[in-house]
């Protein structure tokens, strides 16, 4: 009897979730992938039917047969698109490397400070994250204009004698991106140095290296698991960028994500826009499984070493 | 004990500055008199008293407001039993799809979600607005709590589910009684996460709200689109400030659970270590 509770518990705490995710995020992708095949047309909805269910099987398989690669091929012939994904995994990468370059000093003086005070600064660099996204690109805006705060103080301090052009370039969405995404490079690095032996780098001292010696041959690669799950955290979600491109850099700045949404909401394209999603998903799904491999690995290496 | 050098706390101030001026210069400038938001003229609390005028913004914000409860409510539920049949069942078929349902919106690009939601929308026939964007809502951050809640589940003492089993409490039953009384804080925060996650998001709402639905963020994106204004200093400002109260709210609250934890460890400590000193008298001699 109890058996038999617990096998339908089972059943339907698994199929609930399961389902949903099935219908909602499954699914979904399955209609863009059929939708980036399918022929524009000038209708409501702008494409030719999904499936056309009445028909039986026969009409199924007569759908099948209308699948097309033409988008695909239209997007590898468009140097518009092709410059879009080039420059945004461009930006993604510099804005990476920039976010790493301010995070690890941030990370290794958190890493290195009283333990008493440890769990105030984390909670600090989390904090942030928690207010609105919009919020935080809006607020960069104000200091970032040609009559911005920015350029007021560098003005007043004499630094410079006319403002500097930030706002609508691609400086600005690289500050964007590293501002919004910190606390993902920060949190994964500060988790690797904390958990170092400190006593590895006197050792290195001790065996008459420089401090920058023992921190490019010791700290560094000690703490590369976190620089990869870093760096990962803050490219691929960069790489397809709406927001921070949209309303900090210039018009002629192409990333994927905008040119995506353009392209649906202006030019009401959306089989080619259903193309673009699925090649960005594609250039994604590869450093994503470069992580999770990343990951089993900490993972195995952390259960073996214990 | 390694010394906190100069450099270190000198890059900890620079780190902090960079993430909190920005915020700390809007707040400020929501309080400033002049029209054009760089130039400080003097204190004013008049564009607090414009949004309430603005019946745009009030509307957007309670369309907001009612779908994050909903989805957040929903996401957590949801989110939940994802995480038990992870974390529970460790095979069954589809498992593997399954984890990678719940792993993939994490990273998932906004505009794709967005995008393949309101194709199924569209290709089911349901018309855009309040429902849709709360269903996309709950799709995505049930995701988050499901990783929330899973970690929790992780590290705690199955033992302690087995023995009510034994003890003849149905599965429904040892999980009202003993497993979610366990991990509450978790699908407590889970549901904060869940809430701010949609109170937040601008690009799914976009894609599968239609008339009438307009959400907060929304109606913010399509005025900063104009430029910068007092007005959005000032809603941003309240933004921050309820997002704030709710953070520390919930920080105190986990604190002080915390504490009682800690407390009551001690005591039964305390009581097990009398116990052992002061034996009865008959032991003692030895």
């Amino acid at each position: 009897m109890q058996n038999a509770i617990s096998a339908v518990t089972r059943r339907l705490v698994i199929l609930i979730p399961y389902g949903w995710l099935l219908f909602f995020f499954l699914i979904p992708f399955l209609i863009v992938l059929r939708i980036s095949m399918s022929t524009t047309a000038v209708a409501m909805p702008p494409y030719t039917p999904v499936f056309d269910w009445t028909g039986g099987w026969e009409s199924i398989r007569a759908s099948l047969s209308q699948l097309s690669l033409d988008n695909y091929t239209w997007l590898a012939g468009d140097p518009l698109y092709f410059n879009a994904y080039i420059s945004s995994l461009l930006i993604a990468l510099v804005s990476t490397a920039l976010t790493l370059l301010v995070a690890y000093p941030m990370a290794y003086g958190m890493a290195k400070a009283p333990t008493t005070i440890r769990p105030t600064l984390v909670m600090l660099v989390i904090l942030p994250f928690w207010t609105s996204f919009l919020i935080r690109v809006y607020a960069w805006i104000g200091i970032l204009k040609p009559e911005g705060l920015f350029n007021q103080f560098l003005l007043s301090l004499g630094l410079i004698s006319e403002p500097l052009i930030i706002l609508n370039t691609n400086w600005a969405i690289y500050i964007g991106i590293v501002y919004c995404y910190l606390p993902f490079m920060v949190l994964p690095l500060y988790s690797a140095l904390e958990k170092m032996d400190h006593s590895l780098t006197e050792a290195a001292l001790d065996l008459g290296c420089t401090p920058i010696q023992a921190f490019w041959r010791v700290t560094f690669p000690l703490s590369l698991p976190g620089v990869i799950a870093g760096c990962l955290l803050v490219f691929i979600p960069a790489v397809g960028e709406f927001v921070i491109p949209d309303l900090l850099g210039g018009s002629e700045t192409l990333m994927i994500g905008r040119t995506l949404w353009n392209e649906f909401n202006g030019n009401r394209d959306w089989p080619v826009s259903s193309a673009v999603a699925v090649v960005l998903l594609l250039l994604l799904v590869i450093p994503i499984m470069l992580f999770q491999n990343a990951q089993a690995r900490a993972e195995r290496a952390e259960r073996e070493g214990r | 004990m390694v010394r906190w050098s100069r450099f270190n706390i000198a890059s900890i101030v620079f780190g902090f500055a960079f993430l909190y001026l920005p915020i700390v210069l809007l707040v400020i400038y929501s309080f400033n008199e002049s029209r054009l938001v760089t130039v400080w003229t003097g204190f004013s609390t008049k564009w607090y008293g414009t949004l309430l005028t603005n019946q745009a913004l009030l509307d957007a914000a309670w369309v907001t407001l009612r779908v994050g409860l909903l989805s957040a409510s929903a996401s957590t539920v949801l989110g939940t039993l994802a995480a038990l049949s992870l974390s529970r069942y460790p095979d069954f078929r589809g498992r593997v799809l399954f984890s990678g349902m719940i792993y993939a919106p994490l990273v998932m690009p906004e505009v794709i979600t967005g995008l393949s939601m309101l194709l199924l929308f569209v290709a089911i026939g349901i018309d855009r607005g309040f429902w849709t964007v709360t269903l996309a809502h709950t799709t995505f951050t049930m995701c988050f709590v499901a990783v929330v809640v899973q970690s929790r589940l992780q590290s705690f003492d199955r033992s302690i589910e087995e023995a009510a089993m034994d003890l003849g409490a149905t599965p429904v039953a040892t999980f009202f009684q003993v497993t979610l009384p366990i991990i509450l804080p978790a699908v407590l925060s889970g549901w904060v996460l869940a809430f701010t996650l949609s109170l937040d998001d601008l690009v799914i709402a976009s894609f599968t709200s239609g008339p009438g639905a307009t959400t907060l963020p929304m109606r913010i994106y399509s005025q900063v689109r104009l430029g910068v204004t007092p007005e959005i200093n000032a809603i941003c400002t309240i933004l921050i400030g309820v997002v704030a109260c709710g953070t520390l709210i919930a920080a105190l609250a986990t604190r002080r659970r915390e504490l009682q934890r800690q407390k009551d460890e001690r005591a039964a400590f305390a009581e097990s270590m009398v116990r052992t000193v002061d034996p009865p008298p008959a032991a003692a001699g030895g």
